[in-house]
């Protein structure tokens, strides 16, 4: 009987260490079984949320930039990529606020209000591509290690451990250098970018997913429908996995504000897409960094608006994972 | 010990292994080849058949692999083609810069950190703990290219306060031994130096602070909490002990044990913002480099700072793995 | 080596309707404390008892000023020597505590700091209260660990508490306690998570340690077996209140409070009758009635009448114990633990 609980085979070094401990640690919260009263833990968490102030910031942050990304291209003053004051820009003198164009112009005469409205559906599209990359390369890797160690069998704990040796070694690396290797690679484009901050998540996903499959594992729950003699794999696809979810949801919302971010910086490293007339926060920050001397502004706008953004799904991230925590009955 | 040591060495070598297999592979897939990305666009048709030559890239993989792992152990890690001079002596000549820069921003992040985090945790739920646990989630959620911008607009172009270009002041005339500008000017009692170079110094280092700031505050807070629960807590209160003394031998010497294993990732934050810092401060270091390096494709450059990332790291991480050993005696005797 | 110390007798500390309550945020407030009186003479060893929940061990905590600073209401007088307690500015609380009033723990391997060594936990008490000097606080400690039965006492100064057996860990945990002779000892469960064999050494120690030194000891505890062995005077606690309060013999020859009774009764006996069902109190702790409604053991009683649930039932005093119920068990019980001659 696989009676021995490895949480993780001896990664490289203490940092892959630190980091999958806490990722470990999330892990086996899913696995916390249903408290005193009775009530799931997702009914009581969904309790907790609801009392939370840094929740409902949160939630409030993430709801507005949604409607503002799903509906703000419907409502543009301008096409984001006209260039429709291109008269009015002179060396040294952009246009700031005024009555036709709310937060200005940009370096290239282009209403600045359109571009970030629209920024916020290709913000939260990059955000959004990133995550689910990094999750499902993630929870692939993670969900085969951990189902090749529940199954107990000499192999099966070889394959977890060799993946999770080369999970840990990612882990390792700082996740900015980690993406910029993959952009170099794949070239100049957003969707480089989108990937390579994926692929820069991956191995929390991977961790977080084994973690939480091996925590399962071992609940009495598991060990009872065994003895009841329903077959392993059928314990571990329709019990295990699905579990294994809700520190899932919050590690994707926090990897959704670190992946915008991310993005940003990749593409102030020049890895974006050339092509700036998309407008996309992350790109936009980066290109306003040449325009400093003339309309420092044109940088303020993307930069808060990433900021807050990023606040948002970190203080919702945050929360869930505290109401999550039974230890944290204040 | 020595047996510890030992082993934790030969862990390590696997690791890099793995990891010069994935930079060879790495390099092979860039676009245009390996020969474009060695030379430059505009390299003529027999520079590109002579290195095709020279790296073997017409013979089987196995014997290019041999012959790529022969120049890494040789420590030739190529030339760049920006400044057509080594890779490694470029490193060599401005690693120091960021080291020293990376220093003062863990200084920073460290002695800033670790009691505003304690604090935070004692007075859980107050003022301060809020603006710290808030403050320090805004640290993250912001881009350090962007903190790096208004740090310099505001302390160096308007108030004046802080200079912000270059580590050091035009014309300034120092000595240089280990090109820690403010070690050398030390070293060397040139004291005008040293303190002109620890003033180009702090702008900078407080921008790559953020993120490590952010996250020391973090785990001090919560390691803080977690310990201040603890049964022995109580037992040091129980035997009326002074607060200074439960605070030093009992919550911070148990608290602050995770806190040391997350120094290895810190160093890891340290060195990607020193990338996106460096930059917007001119600060002549490995960051700027590399970032250039991005900006013109020099990819001996960037393929040799992977490599110098990855062994940095491991280095870093042993010496934190034994430190830790020393540090928390459950862990001694494995 | 024996120490006697020349202690004034008399009442040493006196608890007066104490009561601790829990306020949380969006929870109901939790009396874990709901008016325990009882008193400490010097010398004496005085037995808490009761199930788990039932306020022994928050009573010791609010009398040695160790419960948290907020979401916690306490109430009442705990008066030791001429001072109240509760009262006291931290600054002097602090002073006594490890002192004049030391603790022992329960559970010996979370109550040790793990990364410091064990002689360090000893001298610091020794340096803080007795303000001796390292060298000389060390040779001190070698010597208490020796008191308290460690073996090689100078080669465990230097180890951590992962290295010790969970009795030698109670038994370091008793030298700091004892280290500047305290007045009063208070051991809350000090011996429950030990093995049987450990436990009775750990009780001995305990016992020879308060007897030579004239130290007042509050045993906290769940186990009337313990309590039987060692104690003076045994109170009884359910539900945060001192439902029987008596001398050792009496308790045990004649228990008044059907919850007492019933305890008693839950001790399988060797000359019991075979095959009969063990005796256990019906319900459960949590099947109470506020002590403001009724006596809060009335769910549970099976000697209940309506006076019961009329109110908090009063004191009754008598000349060898005092108790709260207004149909107490009189008649002596049949087979319950001491007999009267011993």
């Amino acid at each position: 009987m696989a009676t021995q609980s490895p949480q993780r085979p001896l990664p490289p070094g203490p940092v892959g260490q630190w980091r999958g401990e806490r990722i470990d640690r999330l892990a086996e919260l899913a696995a916390t079984p249903p408290d005193e009263r009775g009530e799931s833990l997702t009914r009581e968490t969904l309790r907790r949320l609801r009392r939370s102030p840094m929740a409902i910031v949160g939630a409030v942050v993430v709801l507005m930039f949604v409607v503002i990304a799903l509906v703000g291209p419907y409502v543009l003053p301008y096409p984001p990529t006209a260039t429709v004051g291109l008269d009015q820009i002179r060396p040294g003198q952009i246009p700031g606020p005024s009555a036709e164009h709310w937060l200005g112009l940009d370096h290239l005469g282009r209403d600045e209000f359109s571009r970030m409205l629209f920024g916020a559906r290709q913000t939260l599209l990059v955000g959004v591509v990133a995550t689910l990359f990094g999750f499902s390369v993630g929870a692939l890797i993670g969900g085969v290690a951990g189902a090749a160690n529940s199954l107990g069998s000499r192999a099966g704990q070889w394959l977890d451990s060799v993946l999770m040796r080369f999970i840990d070694l990612l882990l390792a690396m700082p996740p900015l250098l980690l993406a910029f290797s993959v952009a170099a690679v794949l070239g100049r484009s957003l969707t480089a970018v989108m990937i390579a901050v994926g692929v820069a998540a991956t191995p929390i996903f991977a961790r977080l997913l084994r973690g939480s499959m091996i925590a399962q594992a071992h609940r009495d729950y598991v060990l009872a429908a065994s003895a009841l003699g329903v077959r392993r794999n059928r314990v571990v696809l329709g019990h295990i996995f699905p579990n294994s979810l809700a520190p899932v949801i919050v590690q994707a919302t926090l990897t959704l504000a670190t992946a915008i971010i991310e993005a940003a910086g990749l593409s102030f490293l020049g890895l974006g897409n050339p092509n700036t007339s998309i407008p996309e926060w992350g790109t936009m920050l980066a290109q306003a960094q040449d325009q400093l001397a003339v309309r420092p502004a044109l940088a303020v706008y993307p930069a808060v608006a990433i900021i807050i953004t990023a606040l948002g799904f970190t203080l919702l991230g945050e929360s869930m994972r505290e109401a999550l925590d039974p230890k944290l009955r204040r | 010990m020595a047996r510890f040591l030992v082993r934790r060495l030969l862990q390590v070598i696997p690791t890099l292994a793995a990891l010069s297999v994935l930079l060879f592979v790495w390099l092979r897939a860039l676009p245009g080849g390996p020969e474009v990305a060695l030379l430059g666009e505009r390299a003529t048709p027999e520079a590109r058949a002579a290195i095709r030559d020279r790296m073997g890239l017409d013979e089987p993989v196995l014997v290019q692999y041999a012959a790529y792992m022969r120049d890494l152990l040789r420590l030739d890690l190529g030339t760049s083609t920006q400044t057509r001079q080594p890779v490694l002596e470029e490193f060599l000549l401005r690693f120091p810069g960021t080291v020293e820069l990376a220093l003062a921003a863990m200084v920073i992040a460290v002695g800033v950190g670790i009691p505003l985090g304690y604090f935070a945790a004692r007075r859980r739920g107050s003022l301060l703990d809020n603006l710290t646990v808030g403050g320090s989630m805004v640290g993250i959620c912001t881009p350090i290219f962007f903190l790096a911008f208004v740090l310099k607009w505001v302390f160096g172009e308007n108030l004046g306060w802080l200079p912000t270009i270059g580590r050091q002041s035009p014309g300034a005339d120092a000595t240089h031994i280990t090109n820690m500008y403010v070690l050398d000017g030390i070293l060397t009692q040139e004291w005008d130096a040293a303190w002109d170079a620890f003033l180009h110094l702090m702008l900078p280092a407080i921008a790559v602070a953020s993120i490590p700031f952010a996250i020391i505050v973090r785990m001090t807070r919560a390691s803080v909490l977690e310990v201040l629960g603890e049964d022995y807590v109580r037992t040091a209160e129980a035997k009326g002990l002074t607060h200074r003394v439960i605070r030093g031998r009992h919550v911070l010497r148990n608290a602050l044990l995770p806190v040391v294993t997350a120094i290895g990732v810190l160093a890891g934050a340290l060195l990607s913002g020193a990338v996106l810092t460096e930059t917007v401060f001119a600060f002549n270091g490995i960051g700027l480099f590399v970032y250039n390096a991005i900006r013109n494709s020099d990819y001996p450059v960037l393929m040799g700072f992977i490599m110098f990332i990855a062994f940095t790291f491991v280095l870093v991480n042993l010496l934190v793995d034994i430190s830790y050993s020393v540090i928390d005696p459950r862990v001694r005797v494995r | 080596m024996t120490m006697v110390v020349e202690r004034p007798t008399g009442r040493l500390l006196e608890v007066s309707e104490l009561s601790v309550v829990f306020r949380r945020r969006g929870q109901r407030d939790v009396r874990a404390v709901d008016g325990v009186s009882f008193t400490v003479d010097s010398g004496e060893v005085v037995g808490l008892v009761g199930e788990s929940g039932c306020g022994k061990s928050v009573t010791a905590l609010a009398v040695t000023g160790l419960l948290p600073p907020r979401g916690v209401e306490v109430r009442g007088q705990a008066r030791f020597g001429g001072a109240d307690l509760l009262t006291l500015d931290p600054r002097t609380r602090r002073d006594l505590r490890g002192r004049e009033i030391a603790m022992v723990f329960q559970d010996p391997i979370s109550s040790l700091n793990p990364v410091v060594p064990i002689g360090v936990q000893v001298t610091e008490v020794l340096t803080r209260h007795r303000g001796m000097t390292l060298r000389a606080a060390k040779l001190e400690a070698a010597d208490l660990l020796d008191r308290v039965g460690i073996p090689d006492p100078k080669r465990r100064l230097r180890e951590y508490p992962h290295q010790l057996s969970g009795g030698m860990r109670q038994r370091a945990m008793i030298a700091m306690a004892v280290a500047c002779q305290p007045r009063l000892l208070i051991a809350d469960e000090p011996t429950t998570a030990l093995d049987v064999t450990i436990q009775a050494q750990i009780l001995e120690l305990l016992k020879d340690l308060v007897r030579d030194s004239n130290t007042a000891l509050i045993m906290i505890t769940h186990d009337l077996g313990v309590v039987a062995g060692m104690c003076d005077t045994i109170n009884v606690l359910y539900a945060g209140r001192v439902v029987e309060s008596a001398e050792r013999r009496a308790l045990f020859a004649a228990p008044h409070h059907p919850y007492t009774v019933g305890l008693l009764g839950s001790i399988p006996r060797l000359d019991g009758v075979r095959g009969e069902p063990l005796y256990t109190i019906p319900g459960s702790v949590r099947d109470v009635l506020p002590w403001h409604e009724g006596c809060a053991f009335t769910p549970r009683c099976s000697r209940r009448v309506e006076q019961c649930v009329a109110g908090p039932p009063d004191l009754t005093q008598t000349p060898d114990r005092s108790y709260r119920c207004v149909n107490p068990e009189l008649a002596p019980a049949v087979g319950t633990g001491v007999k009267a001659a011993s």
